[in-house]
């Protein structure tokens, strides 16, 4: 049956110094292969980080990987097909090719499900990645009964080869990747709109479903140059983490492109570097590791969206809201329940220990009040009615009205309450 | 220090001098926000038992977000409620909730009837069997409603109206003792609307406390005995003579409502 | 053919295959009301890495520890995408593609950077499995199903397999009606007191560990198959979800058998001498079940507009 499976070694780069290596490959310094596959492999980065971030914001991630499942029986048929031609199967042309095509087929699928049927998204992504995947498995094994070393190659597809490239192979990457990028550049704002806000798209007379198969397209033949290098599995990480990883650093959609561009280019910029430094370092998997590595940073440090960003923001928030409420409370003479509050107050110095209130707490307290009043009349006129909507609780009234505007309230509601202890 | 929620009554000590119901929903200092908007800011709220209370406000005033915070579908950032004097897990079985529509897979594979059933789980619980006066409390609960003759209809193939109808049948079932119902009105046709609030008054009737979230302002002084007004804010709270008056509507609508509108929709009252 | 022929030769296989189907199918139903169907798929790509991290660790190729392994990666997996799901404020298909991908991609280097001419891990069988081996040659015939001795000889697979679909039909018939509200309505199930997100997480784990005991058989990645294609056909056969769990366990089943056959036999018949991988092919007969009952199944078009639109 299923003959067991080695990895190959990589038996490029045996050197001994690490670090020298690794910055001489950064710098391109290594040789005319290695170059080749830095160049390749950040071309093949960046374009997979932009289509991937398309399919990302249009809240389509998996389909990603229901296309690179779907190229397996493309691949496993070109392969028969060429053998019966009396060719060699592994022609890499000839295999990319199977593989576009039979990815073609599992789009539109997916497609058909999803708009014929009541399967959700999710399910006909599945449907079609699972069971393209089961039959290009079957035709793997038919492959081989042909005869043993004939499928040699063929589970690269499947994990991604090692750092050794043929001239060819790096040049189909290049020019492919390179390929795409062109596309994305010309179709950038259609395929923006799409993506940020199909309904408005649609209203403005584009076809949005053709832009959207575009985009799937787009994704289709990012894994096919890819499958070779980073192998099939690993493809949908070049597609997915840039996107998700940019996502952290901004909320416009078309810097989400650009950054998941330069986030993808970078991370295999780096990963090939990396793995030409050192034996035994596969390319794709480092690749995809670096990428992993910017992600979760980005994920705890983004200054917006990062946790920690998010955690130090709630809890500011949280006193301020507590604070105010203890405020109001005390000058309306109410009881305060909360415990939360009550430390916020006495660390303010504005209650004693016991819950009662301190000189500078009754003269905060009372200006709240006199805000809250001064809000109340805000809210209740329609002059002001730019004004109430900003009221959110929170807000000083000083910011949003002028000294005289203030004046001309406080008059109407009369001199400021004195809060007492 | 703090201390618990006083149990407030707004009836006072009956003749006889009975201990008193607690209210069956009292909040103090809610706070509510979405990221950081407050949708609702520091309010308090006592419902009185036995009554139809309407919570009425502008668009984004923070009704609903009132309710799922005390059912604690969505968490305060400060503030607590009470239902029945007592923390709400205690109480789950007192509360019917009716939500707003638009959050169900109407295509999911289950029957009106089978809908209906779901109220009963409290009392089935996991592994309890479904026994003949099951059935016969969940067709009832249909029968009120007058969507009996749906029972066996899977329910994406039923009108707007007739689903609302079809969740407060499942309210029914649950036997509760307060029920709260998220703009149970919007959208429904006529024939809908006065099967609704027949069924609440029916509810109200046998002693129990129903609160709608209310869009509708013209028919305020027809349906409800309290009001609690909010815009963001509490705005006022109380039976309908008292709170829903041109001054109050005027603080809670602004702008929105020109003021030949606020004296005709007060001036329904009397 | 004769008894002599089938018991150990096709019998073992046939009923693990039955039981790995309805196994992954009956969790699955759920799982695609809940649109979570593709946390199958995440489960199925890092079972490799856990059983890698495994025999890693053990420096043995034996089942338990495999299982552990795999079970370990599925967990640590789920939780992961969960986290970055609810820190990152990412939508559940994209964290389930950084998580499952980013595993697989150690997998793969903690593969290439270990010494594994000394003992060698069979790769594509954790991809695909291999079925058609798990026989039981110390059957005779029919009557084997009766001699002990000849029991002992039974391969283990089918034991574990059995008690798996088991444990996850004993979880479904005991948390239906809860599975069934929450999924239908989780902020009513809420207010009734159901803890839906623990449901939830149980119901996650449960799929885990279906897909964990089946990937012995059948492989890791056609276990999705098995999540998604019986359910999701048994769903347009029918309106009601008790008809449609009944529905997947009869695809699911059928799946398993056609494929099986089909793999086993079909190259026969065509004139081939050696038989193709099974689990490829039942992940194959179930698509085109699928496929037939998109084309043709009585319930197939949406009756209510789905949640969100």
């Amino acid at each position: 049956m299923a003959a067991g499976w080695r990895p190959r070694r990589s038996t490029s780069f045996r050197v001994c110094r690490s670090e020298l290596v690794l910055l001489d490959a950064l710098l391109l310094q290594l040789g005319y292969n290695a170059t080749l596959v830095s160049i390749g492999a950040a071309l093949l980065g960046g374009a997979a980080g932009i289509s991937g971030t398309f399919l990302f914001l249009r809240k389509r991630a998996l389909v990603s990987d229901a296309v690179s499942h779907a190229t397996l029986p493309g691949v496993g048929i070109a392969f028969l097909v060429m053998v019966f031609l009396g060719g060699d199967g592994r022609n890499l042309a000839g295999l990319l090719i199977g593989s576009a095509l039979s990815a073609g087929v599992g789009l539109l699928c997916m497609n058909w499900l999803t708009r014929n049927t009541r399967l959700a998204e999710d399910a006909a992504i599945g449907a079609v990645l699972s069971v393209f995947f089961g039959f290009g498995i079957v035709l793997l094994t038919v492959i081989q009964t042909l005869g043993v070393g004939r499928q040699a190659g063929l589970e690269g597809f499947l994990l991604g080869s090692t750092a050794g490239m043929l001239l060819s192979d790096a040049l189909i990457i290049a020019g492919g990747s390179a390929m795409a990028l062109l596309v994305i550049l010309l179709m950038r704002r259609p395929m923006m709109l799409v993506a940020f806000d199909p309904e408005y798209a649609a209203a403005r007379g584009l076809p949005v479903h053709r832009i959207d198969m575009l985009m799937m397209g787009l994704v289709m033949a990012v894994t096919v140059v890819g499958l070779k290098i980073v192998g099939l599995i690993l493809i949908v990480a070049l597609l997915i983490i840039p996107a998700v990883t940019a996502r952290f650093w901004t909320e416009r959609s078309d810097r989400v492109v650009v950054i998941a561009g330069v986030s993808g280019a970078a991370s295999a910029y780096v990963g090939a570097a990396i793995s030409a430094s050192a034996p035994n370092l596969p390319t794709g998997p480092i690749i995809v590791l670096v990428s992993f590595v910017l992600f979760v940073l980005s994920l705890l440090f983004a200054p917006n969206r990062g946790v920690l960003a998010a955690v130090l923001r709630h809890q500011r928030f949280q006193r301020r809201v507590h604070l105010r409420q203890g405020l109001l409370a005390l000058a309306q003479r109410q009881p305060i329940y909360e415990p939360l509050t009550l430390r916020l107050l006495r660390r303010a110095g504005l209650v004693r220990a016991d819950g009662v209130a301190t000189e500078k707490g009754r003269a905060r307290a009372a200006k709240a009040l006199r805000d809250e009043k001064r809000w109340e009349l805000v809210r209740s006129d329609l002059a002001h009615e730019a004004a109430a909507a900003l009221y959110d609780g929170l807000r000083e009234i000083e910011t949003v009205l002028t000294p005289d505007q203030i004046s001309e309230i406080d008059r109407c509601i009369g001199g400021p309450q004195e809060v007492s202890a | 220090m703090a201390q618990t929620v006083e149990l407030i009554s707004t009836q006072g000590a009956d003749t006889a001098g009975q201990p008193l119901e607690a209210s069956p929903l009292a909040i103090r200092g809610l706070t509510v926000t979405y990221g950081e908007k407050p949708a609702v800011f520091s309010v308090d709220m006592t419902v009185e038992p036995g009554k139809m209370t309407a919570i009425i406000g502008p668009n984004g005033a923070g009704k609903s977000t009132l309710l799922k915070a005390a059912l604690g579908i969505v968490p305060p950032v400060s503030g607590r409620g009470q239902v029945f004097g007592r923390p709400l897990e205690a109480m789950r079985s007192r509360i019917a909730y009716v939500p707003q529509r638009a959050s169900i897979d109407w295509d999911f594979p289950t029957r009106v009837i089978d809908v209906v059933m779901m109220g009963l789980y409290r009392e089935l619980g996991l592994l309890g069997r479904i026994r003949g006066h099951h059935r016969t409390v969940a067709r009832d609960c249909l029968d009120r409603v007058g969507m009996g003759d749906f029972a066996d209809r899977q329910i994406g193939q039923l009108s707007g109206g007739q689903q609302q109808r079809v969740f407060l049948a499942r309210a029914l079932a649950q036997d509760a003792d307060l029920y709260l119902l998220d703009e149970p009105f919007a959208g429904v046709d006529a024939a809908t609307e006065k099967a609704i609030i027949t069924v609440l008054k029916s509810l109200r009737e046998a002693g129990k406390s129903v609160v709608v979230v209310h869009h509708d302002l013209a028919t305020v002084s027809d349906y409800f005995d309290n009001v609690f007004l909010i815009n963001t804010r509490k705005v006022a709270e109380g039976p309908v003579a008292e709170a829903f008056t041109p001054e109050t509507l005027q603080a809670a609508y602004g702008g929105r409502l020109a003021t030949a509108q606020i004296d005709q929709l007060s001036g329904l009252q009397v | 053919m004769s008894g002599a022929e089938f018991v150990p030769l096709s019998l073992t296989p046939l009923l693990i295959g039955i039981f790995a189907a309805v196994a992954c199918a009956l969790p699955g139903n759920f799982l695609l009301l809940r649109r979570q169907a593709l946390i199958g798929d995440a489960i199925s790509h890092v079972v490799l890495p856990g059983i890698v991290v495994a025999f890693l660790l053990t420096g043995a190729i034996a089942a338990g520890p495999m299982l552990l392994g795999a079970a370990g990666a599925a967990v640590t997996a789920v939780i992961l995408i969960e986290a970055v799901r609810r820190l990152g404020r990412i939508e559940p298909g994209a964290a389930m593609g950084v998580i499952f991908t980013t595993m697989f991609a150690g997998c793969v280097l903690l593969l290439e950077q270990t010494d594994t001419s000394t003992v060698h891990l069979d790769v594509e069988h954790a991809l695909y499995g291999n079925l058609e081996s798990l026989i039981w040659l110390d059957a005779t015939g029919w009557s084997s199903l009766w001699d002990l001795e000849a029991l002992r000889y039974l391969p283990p697979e089918l034991p574990r397999m059995a008690l798996t679909l088991l444990g996850v039909a004993a979880f479904i018939a005991l948390f239906w009606r809860a599975l069934k509200i929450s999924t239908f309505d989780e902020g009513f199930a809420r207010t009734l007191g159901i803890r839906t997100d623990l449901l939830g997480l149980a119901l996650v784990i449960m799929a885990a560990i279906a897909a964990v005991a089946a990937f012995d058989a059948v492989g890791s990645i056609i276990v999705i198959a098995m999540f998604i294609c019986p359910p999701a056909a048994a769903r347009m056969m029918t309106d009601r979800l008790e008809t449609q769990i009944g529905w997947s366990v009869v695809f699911a089943t059928l799946s398993a058998v056609l494929g099986y056959v089909l793999a086993g036999y079909g190259p026969l018949w065509l004139g081939a001498a050696d038989a193709v991988s099974a689990a490829g092919m039942i992940a194959t007969v179930s698509g085109v079940i699928l496929a037939m009952a998109a084309r043709f199944g009585p319930c197939r078009r949406r009756a209510g507009a789905p949640a969100g639109v």
